[in-house]
């Protein structure tokens, strides 16, 4: 009845419910019991039956039964699709509070108990799914701690990296102010989720950023030039001037080209992942969104066919708690984002989003998992906008500025990072001064080259829209030139034909 | 620029770093240069043949200079070659292009709901899970917008798909993928990243399938920027068309018919590949030129029985690309006729007869002797009644009578 592919499941299912003294309700999937093994115990997302005698699911007999699906790819190659849905039957059944009910069920989808009571399952937990984290707001390790260890190199490229990015981010918000760029989006409080989450990837993992993820790139090696060419729109930039600041993208590094939909990149990490999955790469993908961005109908459907499918793709969520002026409550009632891959039957894990060595070790876990067990992962990383949505937002209108001004300040992951680095005595005042003077002084003259550099030719209008222009296209930039000869007064000088 | 040499430009950035993987990248540029020796060749409606290297590394352009210097036969067109060939119907006809493009690149794989074991609901991919296994033909949860993302998403890293729409409508769920996507990635990007999916379904007026299962998804996808449209309508042409949009570089949403797919006709045994900027002369003649696309072209042919009867020499052309509209054939016929009739299963507002319409008057005003006649369905759902759903199509009598009115 069970296929290979499954009896791995059924043998770690009876491992934990025997050893533990906890039902897990709901539908177990395989790979979420594999989940339990790697990450410690008090990850889970566990629900304790209180002793109550008020009618809730807890006290009428649990679902004992773990129905799994195991869709397993062996006919890659060809032959009869192994779609089993099957049920185990364990032997908790012995350990059940109640008599074991006689009646059971097979709908498609598995085996399934009766229960003679109307009970509806509750719309929220007693607790919130816990929160991983490796240091304290002090920067100090927490006890009992479990993450992956990091060399000094690597610490310490960290911790500059995310210096990096909040200089990066205050120059070019003063340089859209200024009226040099049309518009800018800052990191402001997300440094951590940036820099960390990048480190832990591999650089042919591809990665299908929303916009708030600058520093994925920065670790990568897009230099600074590169980042004001971009804002500033002109030749050198890669997407040739298309697009707004901010909307970075580079085939080299992997980093596939922002687009201002939101959550549309959700998809596209799971059609990436697939082919990743079809090649039989040693890479996974991963994409990132907001709170906002997991509201779209994209991202419920990415999240269902990657479960579906098994592709190894990362879905990481910073949840910074407003989508532009809409705080976190009124985007979803439920138990945050993380509680939602649970239900399409991906594993998933919360992690503080300010602290750089959590998200290191998620992450890195999550790619490992992602890859040797070819299943999605969704890691919800809780954090705090800091700053504004872009320029052309003042979330003071909204937010009160105190709660704004606590965030900057000793909730700032730089700062955690910072206190840790140094108690290791990797980092001082003066490698601090010197390298935040260092990345001003190279932001402006980056920014000064990238003003002075021409713009892109006309000619790029028409380009790319296809792969060659087609004869409309070719009649209507010939249109255009005869109009730009005609009146020349009219054209601005600065922009090349 | 052709986008091979973007292939081999990645490759060699690539190689230099060694962190990244290169693998993926000699892939597509071996690729590539495969096409260059392959040994198809490009037939053209009228029977002659084209060396297929031009297809590629001159791309688009080549072919259209070839189309202006070559001489246009006069005879009637000769949809198969001269060797007899194999009997099938359409549907069969798409299924042979789609599996002789799945073997011949490993790159090639399909997307859709029930496309797996199922075969499709219109059986175009029957049989391939079998041959290619079922994460090739990958049969997808309900969510069109997600599956088109999805298939956009594995173009953008070397892969092919064909997004199957199980009917044309449902795209419409899929309209932000693939006009914010799709259409503009390759743009917004700079040309980085390429999108050669090929997005396909049936639409059209069926019988009696109910006002959502009867649209023209054409008018509505005509303005996307960076998108192709073509629409087949015989078996010769379906495989042709199916060929050249997954061998395309660039989006291709090749509409199908409802009620074409059990169409019968004979094609050749060698393989073709059709030009997708071109239309196809279905029936030359002097007095009057009738453009049409899919199932009209039917009622079109139809019609023109009943004009030779009556002593009218049609000129038909099944203007099969629908974006761009092929305006070199379509122009050769107007300086000859000088009278145009376009007869489309769009609506009337916003249809691709409209945009036909203003094409022509805008290049060739002066060669037309009478304002252009379009007659295409009224700006209604379609009925599900069959007697009032038959009246929304354009019927051969109402062909005949615009044509007499022409032709006065």
């Amino acid at each position: 009845m069970a296929s290979s592919c499954f009896s791995k499941s059924k043998t770690i299912i009876m491992r934990n419910l025997k050893s533990k003294n906890f039902f897990m309700l709901g539908f177990i999937n395989h790979t979420y019991s594999i989940t339990n093994l790697q990450f410690p115990r008090h990850l889970l997302h566990t629900i304790s039956s209180p002793p109550l005698p008020v009618s809730n699911y807890a006290s009428s007999s649990p679902y004992n039964y773990s129905i799994a699906f195991s869709r397993c790819f062996a006919s890659v190659y060809g032959g009869r699709r192994l779609n089993t849905a099957t049920s185990v039957r364990n032997s908790v059944d012995q350990l059940s509070t109640e008599a074991p009910l006689q009646q059971d069920l097979d709908f498609p989808g598995g085996r399934v108990k009766f229960t003679p009571k109307p009970v509806f399952t509750s719309s929220s937990t007693e607790e919130r799914t816990p929160c991983y984290r490796v240091l304290n707001d002090n920067g100090q390790p927490i006890l009992d701690g479990d993450s992956v260890k990091i060399s000094k190199e690597l610490a310490v490229k960290m911790y500059t990296n995310m210096v990096t990015l909040q200089v990066m981010d205050t120059i070019f918000y003063e340089a859209q102010r200024q009226g040099r760029i049309s518009f800018y989006l800052t990191t402001i409080g997300e440094e951590a989720i940036n820099i960390a989450s990048a480190a832990a990837l591999n650089y042919n993992d591809f990665v299908f950023p929303q916009y708030r993820e600058p520093g994925v790139l920065l670790w990568r090696g897009f230099t600074l030039q590169d980042f004001a060419d971009q804002c500033f729109g002109n030749k050198n930039d890669n997407g040739k001037g298309r697009q707004m600041p901010i909307h970075y993208g580079s085939r080299k590094h992997n980093y596939f080209t922002v687009a201002s939909t939101v959550g549309t990149q959700i998809p596209h990490a799971v059609g990436a992942a697939y082919s990743l999955k079809m090649e039989k790469q040693d890479a996974c993908t991963v994409t990132y969104f907001g709170d906002g961005g997991s509201s779209t109908g994209d991202f419920h459907a990415a999240l269902n066919f990657a479960a579906v499918m098994e592709v190894p793709v990362i879905f990481f969520c910073r949840n910074n708690g407003w989508a532009i002026s809409t705080p976190i409550n009124d985007q979803l009632r439920s138990d945050g984002i993380v509680v939602r891959g649970k239900a399409y039957g991906v594993p998933s894990i919360r992690v503080d989003g300010n602290d750089a060595l959590a998200i290191y070790s998620a992450v890195h876990k999550a790619r490992k998992m992602a890859i040797e067990e070819q299943t999605p992962v969704l890691i919800e990383a809780l954090t705090y906008r800091a700053g504004h949505h872009s320029t052309s937002d003042d979330s003071t209108k909204y937010r009160p500025v105190d709660e704004i001004e606590r965030w900057r300040g000793d909730q700032n992951p730089l700062k955690r990072f910072r206190k840790w680095i140094e108690t290791k005595g990797w980092w001082s005042d003066e490698a601090e001064s010197e390298h935040r003077n260092g990345i001003r002084k190279q932001l402006s003259q980056a920014i000064q080259a990238a003003e002075r550099v021409e713009k892109p030719p006309i000619s790029d209008i028409f380009n790319d829209v296809y792969d060659i222009p087609s004869k409309n296209l070719t009649e209507q930039e010939a249109f255009l030139r005869r109009t730009i000869q005609k009146h020349a007064q009219d054209y601005p000088s600065n922009v090349p034909m | 620029m052709a986008s091979i040499f973007q292939g081999v430009g990645a490759a060699t950035a690539l190689s230099s770093s060694t962190s990244f993987d290169t693998k993926k990248f000699h892939l597509s540029s071996r690729r590539s240069f495969s096409v260059r020796r392959a040994s198809f060749f490009v037939v053209r409606s009228d029977g002659a043949k084209m060396d297929s290297g031009l297809n590629r590394i001159g791309g688009r352009a080549d072919q259209l200079v070839t189309n202006a210097v070559a001489t246009k036969a006069d005879t009637p067109a000769a949809s198969t070659a001269s060797k007899p060939g194999h009997e099938l119907l359409l549907f069969e006809a798409l299924r042979e292009g789609l599996e002789e493009e799945m073997e011949r690149d490993a790159h090639v794989c399909v997307v859709g709901e029930d496309v797996g074991h199922y075969g499709g609901s219109y059986k175009v991919t029957k049989g391939l899970a079998d041959k290619y296994g079922d994460l090739r033909v990958l049969d997808t949860p309900i969510a069109e917008n997600s599956f088109t993302g999805m298939g956009i998403g594995a173009a953008m890293c070397g892969l092919r798909p064909i997004i199957e729409g199980m009917n044309m409508g449902f795209l419409l769920l899929a309209f932000n993928q693939i006009s914010n996507n799709c259409g503009m990635l390759h743009y917004t990007s700079g040309g980085q990243f390429k999108i050669p999916v090929v997005i396909r379904g049936p639409g059209g007026v069926g019988r009696q399938l109910g006002a959502e299962h009867s649209q023209r998804l054409e008018s509505y996808f005509q303005s996307i920027p960076g998108i192709q449209m073509v629409a087949c309508s015989t078996p010769y042409n379906a495989k042709g068309l199916m060929k050249a949009a997954i061998r395309s570089d660039n989006p291709v949403i090749l509409f199908e018919h409802v009620l074409l797919y059990n169409l019968k006709e004979r094609i050749p045994d060698e393989e073709y590949v059709l030009n997708l900027e071109e239309a196809e002369m279905v029936r030359p003649g002097e007095h009057v030129t009738i453009l049409t696309y899919s199932r009209m072209r039917y009622h079109v042919m139809q019609a023109a029985k009943t004009l030779v009867n009556k002593g009218y020499d049609p000129e038909v052309i099944d203007i099969r690309s629908l974006k761009p509209f092929d305006l070199y054939t379509i122009g050769n016929s107007i300086k000859k006729t000088h009278r145009v009739l376009i007869v489309e299963e769009c609506m009337r507002t916003g249809g691709i007869g409209a945009s036909l319409t203003a094409a022509i008057t805008e290049n060739f005003h002066d060669y037309l002797d009478a304002p252009i006649v379009c007659l295409s369905s009224q700006d209604v759902p379609t009925p599900y009644a069959g007697t009032l759903e038959e009246w929304t199509v354009v019927q051969p009598p109402q062909i005949v009578a615009a044509v007499e009115q022409l032709c006065r």
